[in-house]
């Protein structure tokens, strides 16, 4: 789309929030202001010593960072082969990843006097964080889930009621992630003046995707000082899920300029190669425009959006975030594919060798390692366990049935 | 931008101005219920009085759309609507009418139809411009020089809450007219029409002499008449939209477009309006 091009990977986006030809802001002019307002307070609050220091206070003393960088030693020896390292997001309040974004944009919207937010959610582990930064900070939120989703995570819909949330049902389109992004967009579009919308993933338009993973790079700084003390070096390759990429930018991102270091990206291989049946961006989908930002997408040939399907409903979207559409063409980073059998096959060893139930987003990591230690018996893979399973026990339930009874 | 010739929405707004009248324009969505629909849909609007089409392009993910029209987009996908049929609709349409006829689409369908060819196809069907709902000025250079060396108007959104910067932006991209947003939210009848237009009307006509047309919120005739003061155009989409929903399979679904239409464009066939 446009021809202006950074050329040192890591140090994108440009001022138009380009990563490549990827990302920009592809919005209705309604929302062109809200967007160069909030970069502009996001590009102020980082250069502000006292944002930092209280963001870093809330996320050591409220969050629990940092996480710990964990050696797998019964998994490894299961694989009979590398050596797993995991970085337990999970461990986080609120169990997941998300919370590190959510502590910063709130901030940034107590900065910008914002006193609504809203945001979306699939799984519902974005919206609890988001939810409960709400009641931290006192702030009136709503969140948009798909009806789908709503059955699919009843337990996290419960829970964000009982932190004081309004959950508002998406009920047209494919009723999960991308038609709750569409409703939170148009709610946004209509309350900008008292509005922030604190969206969850490394998605949408510029400044989200640089925003959210400045939020969340501090995984990777982590992990690597970790992997250095720990381990004595760096590993020989990072492996993350990736949905819209929020964890996976977050830990590959002081990585970027390690070339030794091999960065793989996981997404949903769902349940076929068939388009519709699985989340797969860069194996079936093309570069296209959705929410804001120009980047791999599962559309049809008449450039409609396709429906997806993963067993997690925190992979379920259709586009990729736009700096993974840069780093996967700069050949930095690969993209691969697990299955929802594989995923679920792979919670089940972590649970049983580690005592670790991984949210079912995270188990496609650790699905990845598992396949590539057993081939690979001196490598070092560090993997991100990014959320628990807890939110995911109905659905663990639901398929494994051996158990249950 | 260099001089072109004049186009069927350039020509439009010289006769308006020459008879002391404002442009109607009636938005529907392509497809809606059905391609068989599009074409006596748009020859009722025009017989009720339309002299403007906007065609939208249905998407599956019309993130700028309240309910009215998100609807329509479903109904018009589920009969399988592609932006080929609607270019063979126009052609239809073209052999006995010329209205002027904006294509309005996000920006994803068309980028994968290709613009260079759409382009082309677009005149050769007789669409005579093109309005990208998602497509901001920032990245509009390519795309918008495609569409306009093949001698398509490239109309873009203005807004309330659109900056100076912008607003000189959007008057320099646009050829045709340029269409202002009423107000901030999605697309959908209102009660009243905001205050907010006035001052982006007269903001506008600061910066360029192209005609400029309202839209969003407009339902009423009582609001098509307010706005008429204001504006060169007007733009009524959902009502039409809930008009061809509420009468999908009524076999008077033509003539009670028709006669809205002429309820709707009314005043501003008055002179002076």
């Amino acid at each position: 789309m446009s021809a202006i091009s950074n050329d040192v990977l890591g140090s994108g986006p440009d001022a138009l929030g380009h990563f490549g030809p990827y990302g920009g802001r592809y919005v209705p002019e309604i929302l062109m202001s809200p967007l160069e307002e909030l970069e502009q307070a996001y590009r102020a609050a980082r250069e502000d010593p006292e944002f930092a220091k209280e963001l870093g206070s809330l996320l050591h003393h409220y969050a629990g960072r940092p996480t710990p960088l964990y050696f797998a030693r019964r998994l490894t020896e299961e694989t009979g082969g590398a050596q797993i390292w995991l970085k337990r997001e999970d461990l986080l309040h609120t169990g997941a990843h998300k919370i590190n974004n959510c502590l910063g944009q709130i901030l940034l919207a107590r900065r910008m006097g914002k006193r609504r937010i809203i945001a979306e959610t699939g799984a519902g582990q974005h919206g609890v964080a988001t939810v409960t930064v709400c009641a931290l900070f006192g702030m009136e939120c709503v969140v948009y889930m798909g009806e789908e989703d709503m059955r699919r995570q009843r337990l996290n819909v419960f829970r964000m009621r009982l932190l004081g949330a309004k959950v508002c049902a998406v009920t047209n389109g494919s009723r999960t992630l991308k038609d709750a992004i569409s409703e939170a967009m148009r709610d946004w579009v209509t309350n900008i003046a008292t509005t922030h919308y604190l969206l969850g993933s490394a998605l949408g338009a510029h400044p989200y995707p640089m925003m959210v993973r400045d939020f969340h790079k501090v995984i990777g700084e982590e992990a690597r000082a970790q992997s250095q003390e720990q381990i004595g070096r760096l590993p020989d390759a990072i492996i993350a899920c990736v949905g819209g990429g929020s964890n996976a930018i977050g830990v590959f991102y002081s990585f970027i300029a390690d070339s030794e270091v091999r960065l793989i990206g996981v997404e949903a291989g769902g349940r076929g190669a068939k388009l519709g049946e699985h989340a797969a961006r860069f194996h079936g989908g093309s570069p296209g425009v959705l929410h804001g930002a120009f980047s791999y997408l599962l559309q049809d040939q008449d450039g409609q959006i396709c429906t997806t399907h993963s067993v997690s409903a925190g992979l379920d979207y259709a586009l990729v975030g736009p700096e993974h559409a840069w780093l996967h063409d700069q050949s930095r980073a690969e993209y691969v594919s697990v299955s929802d059998e594989d995923a679920l096959a792979a919670a089940k060893t972590l649970a049983r060798t580690e005592g670790i139930i991984p949210a079912l987003e995270s188990a496609h990591a650790v699905a990845e390692a598992l396949q590539r230690a057993r081939t690979q018996p001196r490598a070092v893979y560090l993997v991100s366990v990014s959320g628990r399973g807890d939110k995911d026990m109905d659905i663990y339930r639901e398929n494994m049935p051996e158990l249950d009874g | 931008m260099a001089t072109r010739v004049a186009t069927r929405i350039g020509n439009l707004f010289v006769t308006c101005k020459a008879e002391k009248r404002k442009a109607f324009i009636a938005y529907i969505t392509g497809g809606d219920p059905t391609p068989a629909h599009t074409a006596p849909l748009i020859r009722a609007l025009e017989r009720g009085g339309a002299d403007l089409i906007e065609l939208g392009v249905p998407f599956s993910d019309p993130i700028a759309d309240g309910p009215v029209i998100q609807r329509a987009s479903d109904r018009a996908l589920r009969a399988k609507t592609t932006v080929a049929d609607l270019l063979e609709i126009i052609r239809d349409v073209r052999r006995t009418s010329e209205i002027p006829l904006l294509l309005f689409s996000y920006l994803n369908p068309l980028l994968r139809y290709g613009f260079e060819r759409l382009a082309t196809d677009a005149v050769d069907a007789g669409i005579d411009g093109v309005l990208l709902t998602d497509l901001c000025v920032e990245e509009a250079s390519q795309p918008a020089r495609q569409l306009k060396e093949k001698g398509l108007d490239t109309v873009f959104l203005a807004a309330p809450t659109s900056s100076e910067h912008r607003l000189r932006l959007i008057a320099e991209y646009s050829s045709g007219f340029v269409y202002l947003v009423s107000r901030a939210g999605v697309t959908g009848e209102r009660v009243s029409v905001s205050a907010a237009a006035a001052p982006l009307v007269a903001h506008m006509r600061r910066l360029t002499d192209l005609p400029l047309a309202l839209g969003f919120g407009i339902s009423t005739t009582e609001q098509v008449r307010e706005v008429g003061h204001l504006t060169d155009g007007v733009v009524v989409g959902s009502a039409i939209v809930r008009c061809i929903e509420l009468n999908e399979s009524s076999p008077d679904l033509f003539e009670k477009v028709e006669s809205l239409t002429r309820e709707l464009a009314d005043p501003l066939r008055q002179k002076n309006a």
